[in-house]
C-alpha cells in the first residue's frame, strides 16, 4: 500500500537496548576486567597484557576487513582460507627477503578478493555463497601449493613480524594499530567509506544515486581478504611456520562474532571500528580468563557461541526499535 | 469519494448465489486502512474486471480472496456459504485459484508434473504413474487447443504457454473461479489471444473469471461487469457496456468529468512554459513490454507532465531516461550530447536527475542521518582528494535545509525519523545540490501531507522559474493539469496523444487517458 504517511517520531522504549548495543561490549570488557583484577591471579601485568594483545591481533586484523564487508550488508566466509593462501606462498618466496614475501603474500590475497567481489559486485551472487565457495577452495588450493606439509620457517626477518618488539611494543601489534587506524580513516573520513555505508544502507538508493556501487562492492572485498592475508603473514610468523592445514580455521566465525558484539548490524549501513576492535579484545580476554582458569577449551567455544547469540539478540532489538 | 450511484448488480445474476462474495471487507496495515468495508460478488461463469489505480486496494483485495491475507471485518461467503481462508491452499481447495503474470509452477519440471504436482497418479505399487500423467496432461491441455510436449520442462516453453499450463493445472483443481492478476502483461499478442479463447472455454464451462489489468482494451474484450476501487473503498459496481472509457477512468482517478475542480487547488501558479531550444531530448526510448518509440523533448524553464494510467509507461519512461532502465532502442541527449544509456552515473554526469516513485525504498537511506542523505550523490564532488569533507557539506546542507525548510532537529537527525514530507525535501535537497539541468520527478507528492504538497508543488514553480527542465509524473490529474505547461499522455507504452495551450486541462487529459478521441 501505498498514499500512507506513517508517523516517524522514534519510540522511546528502546533507549536502555539501544545503550546495551552501543556500550555493551564495553561494559562487558570492564566487568571481565574487574572480575579478573578479584579473582585471577597474575592477569593484571604488562607481560600478561602484551601476550593477550599480541594473541589479538589475527582475529581483529581479519574482523577489520569483515566490518567493512558486514557494513555493505555482506559477509565473507573465506577469510580463513586466504590465511592459509598467504601462509602457504610464504616459503616459496622467502629467500627474496621480508618485504617481497609480504607483497605476494598479500596479493595472492588479494586475488581472492577479486573473486569474491566479483561474483557479488558484478554476477549477484549472494556474498555467502561465493564467500563460501572460496573458503573450502582458498585453503584447498594452499594444501595444493603446501603439498599438505607444514613449512618452518628460519628467515629472522619474517619471525620477527610475530615476535620481535621496539620498545616493548610487539611488532604485530603495531601493524593491527596501523590496521585499525586505515580502517577507521577509512570509514569515518573518506567518500569511500560513506559510500560503502550508504551501500548497505539501501542499495537500491545507492545505486539510482549514482554511486559505483559495483565497484565499491568489489574494492571491499579484495580489502578484507588483504586484510586476512595480513592475519595470515603475522600468524605465520608468530607460530615460525608455515601451516595452510590449521591456520585460520574457523577465524570467520570469531571475526564476524567481534564485529556483530562491537555494535556493526549485520544488516549492513553501519561499521563500528572501535567498537569491532572491542568485541575481539572482548573474545580475547573470554577465552584468556577461562584459560587461566583452567577451563577446557571447548567452554571457551560455547561461551562464545552464547555472546553471539546474545549480540544478535540485541542487533534484532535494533530493528525493532526503528 | 464521489457521489456516483452504485448500480446494483444486475437483475439477471440475482437469481443464482455468487459464486464468491466478500461483505464489509475491512484491512488495515500498520494503522493505514487498505480496504474499507468491501462489497465484492462474482456471479458463476460471468466475467468481471477489477479495476482500480495504484494504492486502491486491488492487489489487497485479491490476497484477502485468495486466503493470503485475512480480514480484519467482514466475512468471505463461497457459494452462499461463510468461508474463511486461514492460508493460501484453502482458498484453492475451495476452489479459488490465481493466475499471476509471474508464472509461480516448477520450471525444471516436466509440463506434466507440473499439471498433476502433489496429486500424481499412481500406479499399484504407490508410485507416480508417469504413462498415465503424460496421457492426462496431453488431454487436459488438448481441451483448450493448447500443443505441447508435456515431457518437456515447463521453462523450455514461451511464457504465454506456461500461464496457460498454469491455467490449465488450477482449472484441473476444480476451480470454480480463477483470478487472473495482469495476466497480460509480458504475453505477446498472439499468446493474449490464446488466452483470451482460454477464458471463454472457462466461461462455458461456468467458471467465473475476476479480471485484473490495466488495458482498457482487454477489459472491454474480456469482462461483462466492472468493480471499481479506489483508496480501498468499493466506488462502483456495474456492466461494463454502456459505460465509456472516460467515465471509467474518472471513476478510477475519482475525478468526474464534470466536476473537476477549477484551478487553485494546487499550489502552483506560473504558465510553466518556455520557448528556449530543448536541453533534453529523447528519442525512441524502446524496452519490450514496457515502452515502445517514446519521444520527448524538455525546454529548460518548462515543466512537461507526464500523464498516463499505472503500465501505460510513465515510470519506465523516466527510468529510461534516467539511466535506471536499459533500453533495447533509443537515444537521450542533453544540450546535444548524447547520454550513455543505462547508466546511472552518466545520466547524473550530464544533469539529469530523477526523483523515484517510491521514496522508502529507492530514496532515501533510511539509518543514515539528514546531512549524509542530502550528500549522498554529490559526495565527490564535495571531497578533496577522497576525504570527505564536513565544512563543505555543512555548507550545503545548510543552504538546502533553509531552502527547502527540513524540519529537522538537526542535519544528524537519523532521516527515517522524519515525516514523508520532509524525506521527500530531503530526496529533492540530494538532487539539487548536483545542480541538474533536468529533473524527473515521478510521483513527488504522495504520501505526503497537505503543507509539505503545496511546499513541493511551489518549489516545482519556482524550479522552473529558475530555468531547470522538469518531467512530472502524477496520478493526480490536478497536479499535472495545473503544474504543466504541456502534457504528453502515455497509454500502453507509446505516446497517445500531447496536451498543448488551453487543451491542458481536466476533461482533455481524462479523454487521452482513456485513449478516446474527442
Amino acid at each position: 500500500m501505498n498514499a500512507q504517511t506513517i508517523s516517524m517520531a522514534r519510540p522511546r522504549r528502546g533507549a536502555l537496548l539501544g545503550m546495551l548495543q552501543n556500550y555493551g561490549v564495553y561494559l562487558a570488557i570492564a566487568v571481565l576486567l574487574l572480575y579478573n583484577l578479584f579473582f585471577t591471579p597474575n592477569f593484571f601485568n604488562i607481560e600478561n597484557f602484551r601476550t593477550q594483545f599480541v594473541q589479538v591481533v589475527p582475529v581483529l586484523v581479519v574482523a577489520l576487513g569483515m566490518a567493512l564487508v558486514i557494513g555493505t550488508e555482506g559477509i565473507d566466509l573465506s577469510v580463513g582460507g586466504v590465511m592459509a593462501l598467504a601462509a602457504a606462498v610464504m616459503p616459496l618466496y622467502i629467500g627474496y627477503g621480508l618485504f617481497p614475501v609480504v607483497v605476494i603474500a598479500i596479493v595472492v590475497g588479494a586475488v581472492v578478493g577479486v573473486i569474491n567481489g566479483s561474483m557479488v559486485a558484478f554476477i549477484g551472487v549472494q556474498p555467502i555463497v561465493a564467500t563460501l565457495s572460496l573458503m573450502v577452495a582458498g585453503r584447498g588450493v594452499a594444501l595444493l601449493i603446501a603439498h599438505e606439509q607444514m613449512v618452518s620457517i628460519m628467515d629472522p626477518n619474517i619471525l620477527a613480524v610475530g615476535r620481535g618488539s621496539v620498545a616493548g611494543v610487539p611488532y604485530s601489534v603495531i601493524i593491527a594499530v596501523l590496521a585499525v587506524l586505515l580502517v577507521a580513516v577509512l570509514v569515518n573520513r573518506t567518500t569511500f567509506g560513506k559510500q560503502l555505508i550508504a551501500i548497505g544502507g539501501s542499495r537500491r538508493a545507492a545505486e539510482l544515486s549514482g554511486l559505483p556501487v559495483k565497484r565499491i562492492l568489489l574494492i571491499v572485498y579484495i580489502l578484507c581478504a588483504a586484510l586476512a592475508a595480513i592475519a595470515g603473514i603475522v600468524g605465520t610468523a608468530r607460530l615460525g611456520a608455515s601451516v595452510p592445514s590449521t591456520l585460520g580455521n574457523l577465524i570467520e566465525l570469531s571475526a564476524i562474532t567481534a564485529v556483530v558484539v562491537g555494535g556493526t548490524p549485520l544488516t549492513g549501513g553501519q561499521v563500528k571500528v572501535i567498537g569491532t576492535v572491542a568485541g575481539a579484545l572482548l573474545l580475547q580476554f573470554i577465552s584468556a580468563t577461562l584459560n587461566q582458569h583452567n577451563v577446557p577449551d571447548a567452554y571457551s567455544q560455547i561461551t562464545q557461541a552464547v555472546i553471539i547469540l546474545f549480540a544478535v539478540y540485541i542487533q534484532r532489538g535494533r530493528l525493532a526499535v526503528r | 469519494m464521489t457521489n456516483e450511484p452504485t448500480t446494483a448488480a444486475p437483475p439477471t445474476s440475482a437469481v443464482k448465489a455468487p459464486v464468491l462474495e466478500a461483505r464489509g471487507v475491512t484491512k488495515h496495515f500498520s494503522g493505514v486502512t487498505a480496504l474499507r468495508s468491501v462489497d465484492f460478488a462474482v456471479q458463476p461463469g460471468e466475467s468481471l474486471a477489477l479495476m482500480g489505480e495504484n494504492g486502491a486496494g486491488k492487489s489487497t483485495l485479491i490476497k484477502v480472496l485468495t486466503g493470503v491475507y485475512q480480514p480484519d471485518g467482514g466475512e468471505l461467503l463461497l457459494g452462499g456459504a461463510v468461508a474463511k481462508f486461514a492460508r493460501p491452499l484453502d482458498a484453492q481447495r475451495a476452489g479459488v485459484s490465481t493466475i499471476y503474470q509471474e508464472v509461480n509452477l516448477i520450471p525444471l519440471m516436466s509440463v506434466a508434473q507440473n499439471i498433476f504436482l502433489g496429486r500424481e497418479p499412481r500406479n499399484r505399487l504407490g508410485l507416480i504413474d508417469f504413462t498415465k500423467m503424460v496421457a492426462d496432461a496431453r488431454a487436459l491441455l488438448d481441451v483448450y487447443g493448447i500443443d505441447v510436449d508435456v515431457r518437456k520442462p515447463l521453462r523450455s516453453l514461451a511464457l504465454g504457454i506456461q500461464q496457460m499450463v498454469a491455467l490449465a493445472r488450477s482449472v484441473s483443481i476444480n476451480a470454480r473461479i480463477v483470478i487472473m492478476d495482469e495476466p497480460t502483461s509480458s504475453l505477446e499478442a498472439r499468446e493474449v489471444e490464446t488466452l483470451f479463447s482460454v477464458v471463454s472455454l472457462l466461461r462455458e464451462q461456468g467458471i467465473a473469471i475476476v479480471y485484473v489489468s490495466h488495458r482498457m482494451d482487454e477489459i472491454y474484450r474480456v469482462a461483462e461487469r466492472v468493480v471499481v476501487l479506489r483508496d480501498g473503498a468499493v466506488v462502483h459496481v456495474g456492466e461494463l457496456a454502456g459505460l465509456s472509457r472516460v467515465e471509467l477512468v474518472s471513476l478510477m482517478l475519482g475525478r468526474s468529468v464534470d466536476k473537476v475542480k477549477g484551478s487553485g487547488s494546487t499550489a502552483f501558479s506560473a504558465n510553466n512554459a518556455s520557448t528556449a531550444p530543448p536541453v533534453l531530448v529523447a528519442e525512441d526510448l524502446s524496452r519490450r513490454h514496457q515502452i515502445d518509440g517514446v519521444a520527448l523533448h524538455i525546454r529548460p524553464g518548462e515543466v512537461v507532465g507526464l500523464g498516463g494510467l499505472l503500465g501505460s509507461g510513465r515510470s519506465e519512461t523516466l527510468k529510461a531516461i534516467a539511466g535506471v532502465m536499459q533500453l533495447d532502442r533509443g537515444q537521450v541527449t542533453v544540450d546535444g550530447k548524447a547520454v550513455r544509456s543505462g547508466s546511472v552515473p552518466a545520466a547524473i554526469r550530464a544533469g539529469i536527475v530523477m526523483l523515484p516513485e517510491d521514496r522508502k525504498v529507492e530514496g532515501i537511506v533510511p539509518n543514515l542521518s539528514v546531512r549524509d542523505n542530502i550528500v549522498l550523490a554529490a559526495l565527490p564532488r564535495l571531497s578533496r582528494a577522497g576525504f570527505s569533507s564536513r565544512k563543505n557539506q555543512d555548507a550545503v546542507v545548510d543552504v538546502f535545509m533553509k531552502r527547502l525548510h527540513i524540519k529537522a532537529s538537526s542535519p544528524d537527525q537519523i532521516v527515517s525519523e522524519l515525516s514523508g514530507g520532509n524525506q521527500q525535501k530531503v530526496m529533492i535537497a540530494r538532487w539539487l545540490a548536483m545542480s541538474p539541468k533536468v529533473l524527473l520527478m515521478d510521483e513527488p507528492t504522495r504520501g505526503i501531507d497537505v503543507g509539505a504538497k503545496a511546499e513541493v508543488q511551489a518549489l516545482i514553480d519556482e524550479l522552473a522559474r529558475e530555468g531547470l527542465a522538469i518531467v512530472l509524473v502524477s496520478s493526480e490529474v490536478e497536479e499535472v493539469v495545473e503544474g504543466s505547461a504541456r502534457v504528453i499522455v502515455l497509454r500502453e507504452g507509446s505516446i497517445e496523444t500531447e496536451l498543448l495551450g488551453d487543451d491542458v486541462d481536466a476533461k482533455h487529459l481524462l479523454a487521452a487517458l482513456a485513449g478516446v478521441d474527442e
